[in-house]
């Protein structure tokens, strides 16, 4: 267990003196004052336009922001943050091949799979962390410009992106044990993305998909019940657990 | 008791044959020399014996533990210093050890005390910066704390001076002599100076076998032809020399080498004072580790 917290505070340690942890917490606090910034301004916004939009045929009437249109810009925002993410964490593994830093390490006997298992609680702690910390900046403005009350399924909506991200960062750490570079990672990891997406379309797989999480927003104004979400969860929980264990075992075997 | 045992190890790359059924045993207390030619397959023995490299065949065992590739409790036996040691750049050297130290389950306090010690030993003890900023030489001195911090039976060197200055060079020999109070250093090279400085035992490698094994004395004491050099004072005697007694070969204008026993020297003698050939210098080649090697590698 000491070798593993060792390996884990080695991993905070980099992250705050490459500044990544700087760029995450910036890039989280951005998206989030986004949301309620955007919402707050799409009525200014619309009458700067109405004159030429008038001049197309369109009137612009009375524009009534809400919570709701600063959430609708949650879900809008957050699959940026979420491939910000996976970009600053795609070397994660990779730049410890290229170096050559991990075998020393390794010599010393610590164990393989904690080095995997250190590295990917790092980045699913920094994503559940930067997400809520996303998630309370947009609350509090929110709270405090309008009603929070009016978005209905708020909480299964968040829940189920906040899964959605784990599973993502679950196939991060896959492709990184899988690739040695971190162009390699990305390819893999956005591949496999899509096809579970284009996977959704299919009637049969549509309830099942991980990818379906991400129109979660529905859940927002009660338009959908947060029950038909139950096995799209289940299935990101399973193949994500999948994507860890596995890496452990392909790491094991990995020649570095 | 043997420490490292190692026997019929063979790998290969593609078509390559790189290890050949090498057969290895390095004994307790001693620097071991392995030497062999760039692209010998010195690295690919260490790795394998680290559990980095999977092996074709055969077997190894570390203080009579057996080696397996992947998961491989044997390395808490050894330390490691790879040929350019690659450390985490934002850290500290001290900070480094204490990771490596915990990487080991060693106990806090241990792994102050052993940091403390190893750090002044190999000149870092007043380094606060970070690695990033490190020259070669440094990173090699850390390297050589990293592997020396938990006391191991074993210390496993992959050509640790081949990228130094010869200060730098000089520094690292004396810390891995000091070393050898409390291990066993197998240190690979191609750099035969060092060897006949500071090792015990050596071992050739040669189209993945090892040609020749044993300590420095034995091997550069078995009777090989014996050579002579002879330094004539004008270049006519040296050519009159190597005309009567074929197998010279010139070296500059007025030297040549010749090879033979004892009776041949002789023979040499009365030719020079016969002709009255005038001589500065007549020499006998002591044996070398580089002659041997030359002779081992173009077998």
């Amino acid at each position: 267990m000491k070798s593993f917290i060792s390996f884990f505070k080695k991993e905070v340690l980099e992250g705050l003196r490459s500044g990544k942890l700087t760029i995450l917490g910036i890039l989280f606090l951005m998206f989030g004052i986004m949301n309620p910034a955007i919402a707050k301004l799409t009525p200014w916004m619309l009458e700067m336009f109405s004159e030429s939009l008038a001049e197309s045929g369109m009137t612009v009437t009375d524009v009534t922001v809400t919570a709701l249109t600063s959430w609708t810009q949650f879900f809008k925002n957050i699959p940026m943050a979420l491939i910000a993410f996976v970009l600053i964490y795609s070397g994660i593994f990779t730049r410890e091949y290229d170096s050559g830093t991990l075998v020393l390490i390794l010599t010393k006997g610590l164990s393989r799979y904690k080095t995997v298992l250190a590295k990917a609680s790092l980045m699913l702690i920094l994503w559940t962390l930067g997400y809520w910390f996303c998630f309370a900046v947009t609350y509090a403005y929110n709270a405090y410009f309008w009603d929070n009350s009016i978005a209905v399924g708020l909480m299964h909506a968040v829940l189920n992106w906040w899964l959605f991200g784990l599973w993502v960062i679950s196939l991060t750490v896959l492709f990184s044990v899988l690739f040695k570079n971190y162009s390699g990672v990305l390819l893999g990891t956005g591949v496999c993305v899509l096809l579970v997406y284009l996977l959704s379309f299919l009637p049969d797989a549509k309830d099942y998909t991980p990818t379906s999480l991400m129109n979660s927003a529905a859940l927002l104004v009660g338009a959908e019940k947060a029950e038909i979400y139950v096995k799209s969860i289940v299935t990101t929980v399973l193949t994500a657990i999948l994507a860890i264990t596995s890496s452990i075992f392909i790491f094991n075997k990995k020649q570095l | 008791m043997d420490i490292l045992r190692i026997s019929n190890l063979q790998k290969s790359f593609g078509d390559k044959n790189v290890l050949d059924g090498l057969d290895l045993t390095v004994s307790e207390k001693s620097i071991f020399g392995f030497i062999g030619k760039n692209g010998a397959g010195k690295t690919t023995t260490m790795k394998i014996v680290l559990g980095l490299m999977k092996a074709d065949a055969g077997d190894i065992f570390v203080a009579d533990r057996r080696v397996c590739y992947g998961q491989t409790p044997t390395n808490k036996l050894i330390g490691y210093l790879p040929d350019v040691p690659e450390f985490y750049s934002f850290m500290t050297a001290r900070e480094y050890l204490t990771l490596c130290g915990e990487s080991l389950e060693m106990p806090k306090k241990e792994i102050n005390e052993r940091s403390s010690e190893l750090l002044t030993l190999v000149g870092l003890s007043e380094e606060n910066h970070r690695i990033k900023g490190y020259s070669r030489g440094m990173k090699q001195r850390l390297g050589i704390a990293q592997a020396l911090l938990h006391r191991p039976k074993l210390l496993i060197c992959d050509e640790p001076t081949s990228a130094l200055d010869p200060v730098g060079r000089k520094e690292l020999l004396d810390i891995l002599v000091a070393a050898k109070e409390e291990t066993t250093v197998l240190f690979s090279t191609h750099i035969l100076s060092d060897v006949e400085r500071i090792c015990t035992n050596v071992a050739f490698l040669n189209e993945g076998k090892i040609a020749m094994q044993g300590t420095v004395e034995n091997l550069k004491s078995i009777k090989r032809s014996e050579e002579f050099l002879i330094e004539a004072a004008a270049p006519e005697g040296a050519k009159l020399i190597a005309e009567k007694f074929g197998s010279a070969q010139i070296k500059e204008n007025n030297s040549i080498i010749l090879s033979g026993d004892e009776k041949r020297v002789f023979e040499i003698l009365s030719f020079i004072s016969c002709e009255k050939i005038p001589v500065n210098k007549f020499e006998k080649i002591e044996p070398s580790l580089e002659s041997l090697f030359m002779e081992v590698i173009s077998k």
